[in-house]
């Protein structure tokens, strides 16, 4: 999982400055006051870092190719399990509550993927995706590849109903390192994912009735032996669409993109 | 001509506003609205969000241009991926209210002086006049994601960063 959302390195200048005990009185005071080229710094209460560059200082291609490590990713996401799994009443609760962590970041990742994939940075995206094909493919492709660094693979559309599609991923990088305990098979951590998921298809404004993740061979009855095949950890990401969507879909037909 | 810019949420709620004048053709980048027409900026933008929700799912495009004209008002709009919606309402009106004595006489007697010749040639839904406010939409763009970057930016929360309004007004001042 790369790293790529600007983690707010400014606005907080206190821990540098406790680091260096005699100078930081002295040296504190200018911060707020000096520097021209913003718009009267002391003025508002905001408090800027010691190097004096805020978030619009940092270009949004900069992190594009860095990646975090697997290690670094794999605790944090367990204790945002464990997080999650206070005061939980069951496991839709809790697949629920993973599900809100993770939409958040779909939102934001729809405007920086859809940004970054601009040819360069001087002709920034002139379109977004609006019908749902564009949309999920987007989202199997770009989306995941910057998450996980390949591509889903598998993408269907289900033929029970319209408004579901199903995204599937082999081996979801999140569940990597989790085994679920016998009395919560239901459980899936892929919940995460499920939730970016569902941001990114509200955000741009294709609403979701739900996004879920499930292991393959269980809720679908689609056969036991799937758990023993090649891939143990298969996961469906089943994504329901409003019935709004659908229907605007059908009205504008092939229309654009 | 005065500009007036809002930011508007998935909600259609408010995030943002900014009005400014051109700093093209010597103007000093202060908005001249009427007095009297003034407060109706909101409203006017507002109602075109009606027409927002109709034409943004027609190609996809970010940029959907001019959309609405109410008088002598233009209003144009971009759309985020986000559907956060940026509206421009431009009003080439170059008149100066009778008691400018709080602003200086000077930049009133410049503006009244290309005021006459301007409002004549000038059509603000030209080929020109849309890129300019294009290339203005799309600098606001990337300070925008820069903002909903921040990870405790939360879906139609209100942009107060003295900052991205700073980076606004330059982006204003660059290219209207």
């Amino acid at each position: 999982m790369s790293s790529s959302r600007p983690l707010s390195n400014p606005s907080f200048n206190s821990p540098q400055s406790a680091s260096t005990p005699p100078t930081a009185p002295a040296v504190r005071p200018p911060a707020p006051s000096g520097s021209a080229g913003t718009p009267q710094p002391g003025h508002s209460g905001l408090r800027y870092p010691s190097n004096r560059k805020t978030i619009y200082d940092r270009n949004l291609n900069r992190s594009k190719n860095a990646e975090l490590s697997r290690a670094a990713f794999a605790y944090l996401f367990v204790e945002m399990i464990s997080y999650a799994q206070r005061r939980v009443t069951g496991i839709a609760d809790l697949e629920k509550r993973l599900n809100e962590q993770g939409y958040p970041l779909g939102l934001k990742l729809l405007d920086l993927l859809l940004y970054r994939s601009a040819p360069s940075s001087t002709q920034p995206p002139t379109t977004r995706p609006t019908r749902i094909l564009p949309l999920l493919q987007f989202i199997t492709t770009t989306l995941w590849r910057h998450l996980f660094s390949r591509p889903a693979d598998a993408l269907e559309r289900s033929a029970a109903n319209a408004a579901e599609y199903m995204v599937s991923d082999n081996e979801p990088l999140v569940n990597s390192y989790i085994s679920v305990p016998r009395e919560m098979s239901q459980l899936n951590c892929a919940a995460f994912v499920a939730g970016i998921i569902e941001g990114v298809c509200d955000g741009a404004g294709l609403k979701t009735v739900s996004v879920s993740a499930h292991w393959v061979g269980e809720g679908d009855g689609g056969g036991a032996g799937a758990k023993e095949g090649m891939w143990p950890g298969k996961t469906i990401f089943l994504i329901k669409f409003a019935p709004e969507v659908i229907e605007r879909e059908e009205i504008m037909g092939g229309k654009g993109g | 001509m005065s500009y007036y810019f809002a930011i508007v949420g998935t909600q259609d709620n408010p995030l943002f506003e900014h009005e400014f004048g051109t700093s093209k053709q010597g103007g000093d980048g202060v908005a001249r609205f009427r007095e009297e027409a003034r407060h109706m900026n909101q409203f006017i933008v507002h109602s075109s969000l009606d027409i927002v929700d109709e034409v943004q799912w027609n190609g996809g495009q970010m940029y959907l241009k001019h959309i609405d004209r109410f008088h002598n008002n233009y209003i144009f709009c971009f759309i985020t991926a986000g559907s956060v919606k940026f509206l421009l309402l431009h009003n080439p009106d170059t008149h100066t209210p009778p008691n400018a004595s709080s602003r200086s006489s000077a930049a009133t007697a410049r503006t009244s002086a290309y005021g006459q010749s301007a409002s004549t040639t000038y059509n603000p839904t030209a080929p020109a006049v849309e890129e300019a406010i294009k290339n203005f939409f799309v600098e606001v763009y990337d300070v925008w994601v820069k903002t909903i970057m921040n990870p405790f930016f939360k879906l139609d929360m209100k942009v107060t960063s003295p900052v991205f309004r700073g980076r606004v007004a330059a982006a204003a001042r660059k290219h209207l």
